[in-house]
């Protein structure tokens, strides 16, 4: 794989689709907020999950002119380009808000994470998780059929109807999930007790359903908050991190789980860092890098030994060693890493910047991009305000040429290797973007400001110290935290919001 | 027809269940198949039925599982082995279904009807049938194949055999790993059935190319293959090609290769034969036990003893016995609760002198093992223990060990030492028992948990059991007696437990007149608990006790708890009374 191969012709990014858009002036639904996106590994599927538990399948649709209009493909361009489109394919219910009894905690039902399983044969296979319990998810697809024409049919007896009418006995079962056929499936069951009699059905294929079903629960393996599943490239394990420990799976066993990284200190009192992040190689099964809260990268190789703790490469930039302050050590801590799909890169973000490191340089990223770094100034508001901790995501196209991530005001950062900083775009994730082709993002009157930031997760106390400085250039309480790149296309997807908006180039 | 319908009817019941929306339902129709296809006849068994069920395979796991099952025994309902062939439309759907417990019993029906299918009918049914599994679009279709392959070989016409060989050759560099992994895990199967010269070519070399797999879940399963083809190789071949292999997989990067190989080399040194064993296999083992990953010394560990026997005395004292001094004082107590629990049986092999010498000094360090599980697994084995050194060399260093476990922190501990007290009392003998451990089993009575007390009124059951009843009544019974006063009502109870259990081993004369008159008072005691389980004890003893005793000394006790203001006793005390009754009755 060649790191400079599309990066000289300028990327012309385009808006592509919106799903849960809001209206203007509804409110927000703290329930409807986007935590966790994912494409699975062909690109055909990409999964998004929600702050209330719900992970929603969306399916690329091949055949886009049936699901637009004319009118619509004009909207978007003059040439209908063959970028991938996706339409929603089904959602369900994948955490449900707990109780521990033993330790008086509420458990969120919120989705940290979702990972893509390879698909053994039709159904789909998803790994879930909240806070303390993950779960694997198969999505099955299956056509819908709907009775066209009945006529009796003398010849055939009574149990051979029964044996004829089989497949979509089933159906009516799904109908009823989705509500969507109600009508015929009040008609079905009419028939199909017609059908005993000795009529023969006319079926006909409507569409497709999908129906979920929970295959497997892995829990109570995690003492503290999960943040990360990763599946390994042997296609029968997967990992999950907490703050302090990594826990290796086999998909196959939910009851028995292999602990390979514990970084908890004998006494809490010595702890110096905390997991942010893991994720295996996308190649080698052996391979597994993990994120720190100081910065560091580290690479494990679990071929060395069962306990994983030690002997780890650390990727770490030693130029980030010169002045400090206060907040170094913080805006150093890595939210996110990902590795490149040649697996030789490692993209990690921290609170102001994304690296691009190579694996086989440790001392230092071969790449920092900027991503606000006007928010220097204001580290200390952002502390007072918790905003400093915000965890945002990034990602890597699947030519390894370039980076994507999030920032405040819904704003969509991608870079791109080689030309220098020339190839940054800017992306507002709303639905008419104006976008911004460099570095300047201009300040934007804020949009009634007192009212906007109420509606964030932050304490009403905050709002003082927000209002008295009305000139911080972007507005905090709409950032974009998740987002994903298509593994195949140059097609970025990510959450502003309850908002799920699709870019390509 | 009327009189048709009305036979029909419950099979139209069962096929309608089917389809129900109740998957137990499902469940307990697919599992009267077999009555079901009775009743349609084996025509309509094989045109209406089996097609069904093949389209049917959307299902619950359970319900595919069954079908699965189900279908192995059902060639009689087709008509008989010719029609076989038809089964393999629904079992081929099932090839690919997601969960890998319906897809190894598929597996095994379909090899079970292929062993039974006519040559003819295997060509031309089985094996097109296999050959679309391996080329399936869904890799759960190919991992199926794999483990087809050696039902079909031996009846396929030399080119078919050819190109069978090349399809699994190419199943073994499946791009996914699943694939790669079931098709070695089967390979050993496979290659049984091979004619020896493609065994020594092809084979051998797609298993080289597995070997050198770059997923380690593929490799340590090729690490079985090793001990599977050694096993159908000439001497002399496996010397030449699987030694190099397994000596490779002994220094593998992946400590998990190098654990499955610490688990298979004693297998491996069979096949390869002593010389090699000793040249190559030895230094290779030794290697292992001073891995750097303690789970690979752990699994070399445990086969300490097993890998001596296959050598003789000179080369594992010379190899082996220095090893094992290491992992004595090994730094992961599981590396020696391993070495504990199998040491003991090197003794036989290194013989007396070299035992007493070396292995002794080992043992009694392990012995005094910081970690109870360590001294629990010495303890266990004591019986071998006894036969090598004796008892007087072992008391010594023994009882230490015994009383330090016994008085455990940990409660688990604390049961198993008493679960291996009858083991040691035979072992021991009387006289070194009642010197030493009497006092321990009667102290357990009073222990704090509830599991200990319990395991320790058993543990008096099975020693008078050993010791019989003279001994049982000296040494037992009177601190029984002593104790059923403690203060404690809970240790009371433990008491009554004790006498139910004692009773039976004591025979009646003795429950008579010693145990009888604690219950009897027990029953006045003034905690309700304990009066009603001292109507349970006097029901346990009915049956032991003459009849005159029981009508003139439990009947009129049982009577004046039947009217206790406790709702339980009286409920026991009623059912007591009720089983004398009946006792009464039936003589």
């Amino acid at each position: 794989m060649s790191l400079h191969s599309s990066s000289r012709a300028p990327i012309d990014w385009r808006f592509s689709q919106v799903f849960g858009e809001r209206a203007p002036g509804e409110e927000l639904q703290d329930a409807d907020i986007i935590s966790a996106i994912e494409f699975d590994k062909r690109g055909d599927h990409l999964a998004v999950g929600d702050r209330s538990g719900r992970v929603v399948i969306f399916k690329r649709s091949y055949a886009s002119n049936e699901l637009y209009s004319q009118s619509q493909l004009e909207q978007l361009d003059s040439t209908p380009t063959l970028h991938p489109e996706y339409r929603y394919m089904t959602e369900f219910q994948s955490h449900e808000p707990e109780f521990d009894y033993l330790r008086s905690l509420e458990i969120e039902e919120k989705i940290n994470s979702v990972r893509w399983c390879a698909a053994p044969n039709g159904a789909l296979f998803i790994l879930s998780t909240n806070d303390k319990t993950i779960k694997l998810w198969k999505v099955k697809e299956r056509k819908l059929k709907k009775v066209n024409a009945l006529c009796p049919d003398p010849h055939v007896s009574s149990e051979n109807a029964l044996l004829a009418e089989r497949s979509f006995v089933s159906e009516t079962e799904e109908t009823s999930i989705t509500n969507g056929y109600q009508a015929e499936s009040g008609e079905k069951v009419a028939n199909q007790s017609l059908s005993s009699q000795g009529y023969s059905l006319e079926i006909a294929n409507i569409g497709y359903d999908a129906r979920s079903s929970c295959q497997r629960t892995y829990a109570h393996a995690h003492d503290f908050n999960i943040h990360s599943i990763s599946t390994n490239s042997d296609g029968e394990t997967f990992i999950s991190a907490d703050d302090l420990r990594i826990n290796l799976w086999n998909l196959q066993i939910s009851n028995q789980c292999f602990n390979i990284v514990d970084i908890k200190p004998a006494n809490m009192e010595d702890l110096t860092e905390v997991i942010t992040s893991a994720e295996f190689h996308p190649v080698h099964c052996n391979m597994l890098a993990y994120s720190s809260s100081r910065g560091f990268i580290y690479l494990v190789d679990m071929r060395q030994s069962a306990l994983c703790d030690h002997n780890a490469r650390i990727l770490q930039d030693d130029d980030s060693h010169g002045f400090k302050s206060f907040f170094t050590e913080i805006i150093a801590s890595i939210s996110d890493i990902k590795f490149a799909a040649d697996g030789l890169h490692i993209l990690s973000r921290d609170y102001l910047s994304l690296k691009l490191w190579d694996l086989r340089n440790e001392s230092k990223p071969i790449k920092v991009y900027k991503i606000h770094e006007h928010l220097r100034a204001k580290l200390p508001e952002l502390y007072n305000n918790d905003a400093i901790f915000d965890k945002f995501d990034c990602c890597v196209s699947g030519d390894g040429s370039h980076f994507a991530t999030g920032s405040y005001s819904n704003l969509l950062r991608v870079f791109s290797d080689g030309s220098g900083s020339k190839e940054v775009f800017t992306i507002e994730a709303s639905k008419n973007p104006n976008r911004k082709s460099l570095l300047t993002a201009a300040p934007r009157a804020r949009r009634t400001s007192l009212s906007n930031l109420a509606r964030g997760f932050y304490r009403q106390v905050h709002e003082n110290s927000f209002s008295g400085s009305n000139d911080t250039s972007c507005d905090l309480s709409s950032k974009l935290l998740h987002l994903a790149w298509h593994p195949t296309a140059n097609m970025i997807a990510c959450a502003a919001g309850n908002s799920l908006f699709m870019y390509y180039a | 027809m009327a009189a048709l319908d009305e036979t029909l009817y419950p099979i139209a019941v069962l096929i309608d269940e089917l389809k129900n929306e109740d998957m137990q339902l499902r469940l307990n129709s697919i599992r009267r198949l077999s009555t079901i296809a009775r009743a349609l006849g084996e025509e309509r068994t094989r045109k209406e039925l089996i097609p069904f069920l093949s389209e049917n395979n959307d299902d619950d796991d359970e319900v595919l599982l069954a079908l699965a099952e189900e279908m192995e025994a059902f060639i009689p309902y087709v008509g008989g082995v010719e029609h076989a062939h038809v089964l393999l439309m629904p079992l081929e759907a099932l090839c690919s279904v997601e969960e890998t417990s319906v897809r190894d019993k598929v597996v095994e029906s379909l090899c079970r009807i292929g062993s039974q299918m006519r040559e003819m009918d295997l060509v031309n049914w089985f094996i097109p049938m296999v050959k679309r599994l391996a080329a399936g679009e869904w890799f759960t279709a190919r991992i199926s194949a794999c483990g087809l392959f050696h039902i079909i070989y031996s009846s396929a016409p030399e080119m078919l055999k050819m190109e069978l060989r090349s399809i699994y050759n190419q199943l073994c560099q499946d791009h996914m790993p699943m694939v790669r992994r079931s098709a070695v895990s089967n390979l050993g199967k496979f290659a049984a059935k091979v004619e020896y010269a493609h065994l020594k070519d092809d084979v051998m070399s797609i298993f080289k190319g597995v070997t050198q797999d770059d997923q380690d879940s593929v490799r340590l399963l090729a690490v079985e293959g090793c001990a599977a083809l050694g096993k159908l190789l000439e001497p002399q071949d496996c010397v030449e090609r699987i030694l190099p292999i397994i000596v490779n997989f002994s220094q593998d990067k992946s400590w998990r290769v190098r654990y499955m190989v610490a688990n298979q080399l004693y297998e491996l040194c069979e096949a390869v034969g002593p010389e090699p064993t000793r040249t190559d296999l030895v230094p290779a083992y030794v290697r292992l036990l001073r891995d750097n990953e303690a789970e690979v010394r752990i699994a070399a560990a445990g086969k300490v003893t097993k890998f001596c026997h296959i050598l003789d005395a000179q080369l594992a004292i010379e190899h082996i016995l220095p090893c094992v001094k290491e992992l004595s004082s090994d730094s992961s107590q599981h590396v020696r609760s391993a070495l504990a629990s199998v040491i003991m049986g090197m003794a036989p092999v290194l013989g007396k002198d070299a035992t007493i010498e070396q292995l002794l000094p080992i043992f009694l360090s392990l012995l005094k093992d910081e970690f109870p599980d360590v001294r629990l697994n010495i303890i266990s084995k004591l019986d071998e223990v006894n036969q090598v050194i004796g008892i007087d060399l072992l008391s010594q260093s023994l009882l230490p060990a015994i009383v330090e476990l016994a008085e455990d922190r940990h409660w688990r501990v604390r049961l198993a030492i008493i679960e291996y007290i009858p083991l040691l009392a035979s072992q021991l003998g009387v006289r070194f028992f009642d010197d030493k451990l009497g006092a321990l089993c009667m102290q357990w009575l009073q222990d704090k948990v509830y599991s200990i007390r319990d395991a320790a009124a058993n543990n008096l059951k099975r020693l008078a059991e050993e010791f019989g009843p003279d001994w049982a009544m000296q040494h037992i019974i009177p601190q029984i007696l002593e104790m059923s006063n403690n203060p404690h009502y809970l240790y009371r109870m433990t008491i009554l437990h004790a006498i139910s259990l004692l009773a039976p081993v004591m025979g009646s004369e003795i429950a008579c007149s010693k145990l009888l008159p604690l219950v009897i008072n027990a029953s006045k005691d003034r905690v309700p608990n304990i009066k009603f389980n001292a109507a349970k004890v006097m029901q346990s003893l009915i049956p032991i006790l003459d009849q005159s005793v029981v009508e003139k000394t439990i009947r009129p006790c049982l009577v004046e708890l039947g009217e206790d203001p406790d709702v339980d006793v009286r409920y026991f005390a009623n059912q007591a009374i009720l089983s004398i009754d009946r006792v009464m009755m039936s003589s």
